[in-house]
């Protein structure tokens, strides 16, 4: 289990207009591709001195793939990562302001205190 | 040596550059009264005159991350670009530019480092919006050289409450014995009750009021000892799970002095979070006023 794969996808897919809307479109695709290529990648760090041992499982791979923002809650992602990615995906597609921002919030309602830990 | 202009304490809320800024229909309800209350508090800024502002804020994983990460860093450069696309894109906030006082910047550090406090540095660094929202609200020119403080209250493990109010009080030293001639404002930025993607987020109030109620009187108030007997790292998830900004306001009172009362404070009640303005005039205990002159 990896909070800390799990939060570095997140991070790195919001802070790229491109990774956002192709994480939007092709979900599957974009996970497999970033897993493969990316998740090793120190960021900061020369390509060939990347790290070896990072890799999502099962679990936590199907809830990226899904767009299961509920299920990275659960899991532990921190929740400012999860809510600004993908507010930036699926605001749009609500009429009202803050509609999806309150969807979320509410898809979120059967969870109480203490909340899963998102310490990495 | 330097003087303290003033103290000032905030929420930081990224909705509000496009808030005040929008117009008719885009134009939110609550906009006028926030809009007022703002420039009422910018006033408690202008008329404490400062040459340079030491900004506390704390980034929210633009240039700090997982992999790297400090609990408290203090920006050393001459020049800081501000904001982020994903700002930019959430919240509408412009892209900003500042000199840094950087003689500053390497004083709170050396002091800083020999007082105990281990911090560390960028001679690089890109703000976000913990520092420019409050540029943004009290000083929209954007005209002073800054120096950048950033606080973890984000990624656990994180520093005791205690820590953030010893490194308050000491920055307040290290201004203090500053040898720059110049007048400081101090301007810290964090969050009453807040929840941020959990299931209390985007409400009609901040996720706790009665803890905001409180907060405020314990900052107007000056009352560390309370605050720092009520809160503590494993309490602060249970107003709201980005409640632990509220760090940043007891590094703030740090800064004002234990039981030192506000010479300003004014709040606001939005959905989702509550907003506080707080503002002290260290020098109006000892006779001279805001603005630096001797009062009568």
């Amino acid at each position: 289990m990896s909070k800390y794969l799990l939060d570095k996808f997140l991070y790195t897919i919001d802070r790229d207009p491109e990774l956002v809307e192709r994480y939007r479109s092709d979900p599957r695709g974009t996970v497999e591709w970033w897993e493969a290529e990316r998740a090793n990648a120190i960021l900061n760090v020369h390509g060939g001195e990347s790290s070896s041992w990072l890799k999502f499982d099962d679990v936590e791979r199907q809830a990226l793939v899904t767009h299961d923002y509920v299920k990275l809650f659960e899991l532990g992602v921190h929740p400012f990562l999860s809510l600004t990615l993908f507010i930036a995906m699926f605001e749009r597609d609500y009429a009202e302001p803050l509609a999806f921002q309150r969807k979320f919030g509410a898809d979120l309602s059967h969870f109480n205190l203490p909340y899963p830990d998102i310490t990495t | 040596m330097a003087t303290i202009a003033a103290v000032i304490a905030s929420t930081h809320h990224p909705f509000y550059y496009r808030a005040s800024t929008s117009t008719g229909a885009d134009r939110p309800p609550f906009a006028d009264e926030w809009v007022a209350k703002i420039l009422s508090f910018r006033e408690t800024l202008t008329r404490a005159n400062p040459d340079v502002l030491v900004l506390v804020g704390s980034d929210h994983f633009h240039q700090l991350w997982l992999d790297n990460m400090p609990q408290f860093l203090v920006g050393k450069a001459p020049f800081y670009d501000a904001n982020w696309y994903n700002e930019e894109r959430e919240f509408g906030l412009p892209r900003m530019f500042f000199t840094g006082q950087e003689d500053l910047s390497a004083h709170i550090l050396r002091g800083g480092l020999d007082a105990g406090f281990d911090l560390a540095f960028s001679n690089e660094l890109r703000i976000d919006h913990s520092v420019t929202c409050p540029i943004i609200t009290l000083r929209p020119q954007a005209d002073l050289p800054i120096v950048p403080i950033y606080t973890n209250i984000f990624a656990p493990p994180l520093p005791q409450p205690k820590r953030f109010v010893q490194l308050g009080q000491a920055v307040r030293d290290l201004v203090e014995s500053w040898p720059g001639d110049l007048r400081v404002a101090i301007i810290g930025t964090g969050h009453l009750s807040l929840e941020l993607g959990g299931p209390r987020q985007f409400g009609p109030h901040g996720p706790d009021p009665e803890f905001d109620r409180k907060a405020v009187e314990w900052i107007a108030s000056g009352d560390i000892e309370k605050a720092l007997g009520e809160v503590s790292l494993e309490s602060l998830w249970e107003p709201g799970n980005a409640t632990h900004g509220f760090m940043d306001f007891l590094l703030m009172m740090g800064v004002a002095g234990a039981g030192v009362k506000a010479d300003y404070a004014d709040t606001l009640d939005l959905f989702h979070t509550m907003e506080a303005y707080f503002t002290w005039y260290p020098q109006a205990a000892s006779g001279i006023d805001a603005s630096g002159g001797r009062s009568r």
